[in-house]
Order: C-alpha cells, then sequence, then structure tokens
C-alpha cells in the first residue's frame, strides 16, 4: 500500500464534502412539494385561477430552490475546481 | 480503477480558452462562452432584421400570416406577463426589457441543444444580467420614491433595522444570478457526466434529459428570472404610482 499524499487526502476528502453539500437539497424537495400540494388543493377549490396559481407555484418554487441550489454549486466546486487541493 | 479515473477525467463542462490575447499588460481569453454568446446574439439579430423586413412590408389591412403571426403571439404573451406583474402604468417602459433579456436567456439556455456550451452556465454572463437588474430597482426606487421614500424604506420597522435592509438589498443580484447559473451549469454537468460516464451506454434516452434540463429547466428559468425582475422593480416603485 503507497503512502496516501495530503493532496490525495484533501481530493478524497473534498468528495466526501462534495457528497455531505447535496444533502442540502433534501429542504427544497421538501419545499417544493410542499407548494404544490397548496397549489394542487388550490386548483381544487378554485380551478378558474388555474394559470394564476401555476405561476405562483413556479415563481415560489424557483425561490425555494435556491438554498439548494447552494449546495449543489458548493459540491460542483470541491468536486471540478478543488480549491483546497491547489 | 485506472479506468474509472480516466473516464473521470474526459467529463468536461468547464470554460475553455480558445484565444489568449493582451490588453494594457493583462492575458485575457477569448472563452467558449464568447462564441457562444456571439452565436446566441447572431441568431437574435437575424430574427429581429428578419421580422423588422417581414412587418415592414404588410399593409395595415392584410391579414398577418407565418412568421408575422408566430411573432405577434410571442410579443402579445410577453405583453401579457409584463402587464399582469407591472401594471397598468408601468408596463409599456418594461416590457422592451423584458423581452429582450427573455429572448436572450431563453435562447442561451437553450442554446445546449445545439451543442454549445450555454453561456448562462458562466457567472460572468449571469451576474451582469441581475447587475443590471439590480441599477433598475434603485434607479426606480430614487426616482419613484424621492431620498425620502428611500431612507424609510431603508430604516422599515426601525432604524437600527438599516444594515440589515442594505445586505440584503445587495443579496438581491447575487441570488439572482447564481440561480440561473447554477440551474443551467446543473444540467450542464449532469449532461457532461451522462456522455462521458455512460458513453457507451448513451443512445437515444438523453433526448429526454436534454428535454428537461435544457427545455424546462431552461424555461422555466427564464421566466422566473424575468418575473423576479419585475417584482423587485414593482416593489421599488411602489404601489401608490
Amino acid at each position: 500500500m503507497n503512502q496516501v499524499t495530503g493532496v490525495e487526502l484533501i481530493k478524497a476528502c473534498s468528495a466526501i464534502g462534495a457528497g455531505l453539500a447535496v444533502i442540502a437539497g433534501i429542504g427544497p424537495g421538501v419545499g417544493q412539494g410542499i407548494a404544490a400540494g397548496y397549489a394542487a388543493s388550490a386548483v381544487g377549490r378554485n380551478p378558474g385561477a388555474q394559470g394564476a396559481i401555476r405561476s405562483t407555484m413556479l415563481l415560489g418554487q424557483a425561490v425555494a430552490e435556491t438554498t439548494g441550489l447552494y449546495g449543489l454549486l458548493v459540491a460542483i466546486l470541491l468536486l471540478f475546481v478543488q480549491p483546497l487541493a491547489r | 480503477m485506472g479506468s474509472y479515473a480516466l473516464a473521470a477525467t474526459n467529463v468536461d463542462f468547464m470554460v475553455h480558452g480558445l484565444f489568449q490575447y493582451e490588453v494594457f499588460g493583462q492575458k485575457l481569453w477569448i472563452t467558449t462562452t464568447h462564441v457562444s454568446l456571439l452565436i446566441v446574439m447572431l441568431i437574435l439579430l437575424v430574427f429581429g432584421i428578419v421580422v423588422k423586413v417581414k412587418v415592414s412590408k404588410v399593409k395595415p389591412g392584410d391579414n398577418p400570416t407565418g412568421l408575422i403571426s408566430a411573432c405577434e403571439i410571442i410579443v402579445e404573451k410577453l405583453d401579457d406577463m409584463v402587464l399582469s406583474s407591472m401594471g397598468e402604468k408601468q408596463y409599456r417602459k418594461f416590457a422592451n426589457y423584458i423581452g429582450t433579456i427573455f429572448g436572450f436567456i431563453l435562447l442561451s439556455n437553450i442554446s445546449g441543444l445545439l451543442g454549445l456550451r450555454p453561456p448562462t452556465a458562466d457567472y460572468g454572463v449571469t451576474f451582469p444580467m441581475a447587475i443590471i437588474t439590480f441599477c433598475l430597482i434603485h434607479f426606480n426606487h430614487f426616482k419613484y420614491q424621492k431620498v425620502k421614500g428611500v431612507i424609510a424604506d431603508l430604516c422599515d420597522p426601525w432604524p437600527i433595522w438599516a444594515p440589515i435592509n442594505i445586505i440584503s438589498d445587495f443579496a438581491v443580484p447575487v441570488s439572482l444570478s447564481l440561480r440561473l447559473f447554477a440551474n443551467v451549469l446543473s444540467g450542464t454537468a449532469i449532461m457532461a457526466l451522462i456522455y462521458a460516464l455512460l458513453s457507451k451506454f448513451a443512445i437515444l434516452w438523453p433526448a429526454a434529459l436534454h428535454f428537461y434540463f435544457d427545455l424546462f429547466s431552461g424555461a422555466i428559468q427564464t421566466y422566473v428570472f424575468c418575473m423576479l425582475t419585475m417584482t423587485y422593480i414593482t416593489n421599488a416603485i411602489g404601489e401608490e404610482n
């Protein structure tokens, strides 16, 4: 077994960190699901306002998605740019 | 293990430099982003010129046909979108700007289908657009609310809240640009991973993923960018105007 160098260790830990960072996806998943559920019940109560409800839902979901995307961004940076292993 | 590492090195979705030049001792690059931006701009320009030539030939009584009627539908939809979120008074002023960034971002996002690297997957493209939005927000804030209203908004619940309000003002362009950038980049990265790591099995079915990541996600993010821009500007203008 060869000795593990510092850079290799950092790269391996970056991969683990990237995996941990995308756990942030849980939050937006739950939030978007809740938003879609309420939108569905709103359409059930008032089918005439479907267009407005859909656009409001999409806007809210996109805003809620941002936190998850920050996690994804951190993961992509750790995996492909590897700022720590330089 | 060796082949794994080899396959991973083929993953390629980063910006590449194509041509280096020097300005005032600074080394600058023409990158793939510039090339894709140029192609997107050319497509939009040619489309605009063709439509302009066709429109100028139409007489007032004629029935619109083909390209003209398609453009009428596009313009009507965009006008409706701006009208519904900005109100009767303001929408004339902003419909042009919103229509322009809508067309630009949409074409940029779906340019992945043309084999280009989407320009919006480069933070250097999305951040300036968010900066434009930021300037528009604050220009209109000062124009309609005057300095008094701006200071009143800054000290919203109490004057001690002002630093937090300033931070949230500056968070707007960052989150706006990062949202668009990260969405497009994640689509690009996932498609690059699929093509590099599953290159033997990637036959036909990636088309469905292209549909989702490029068309659906791209269109949604375009819509969201425009809607948020309009919402922020409407908030800055204030309700009484």
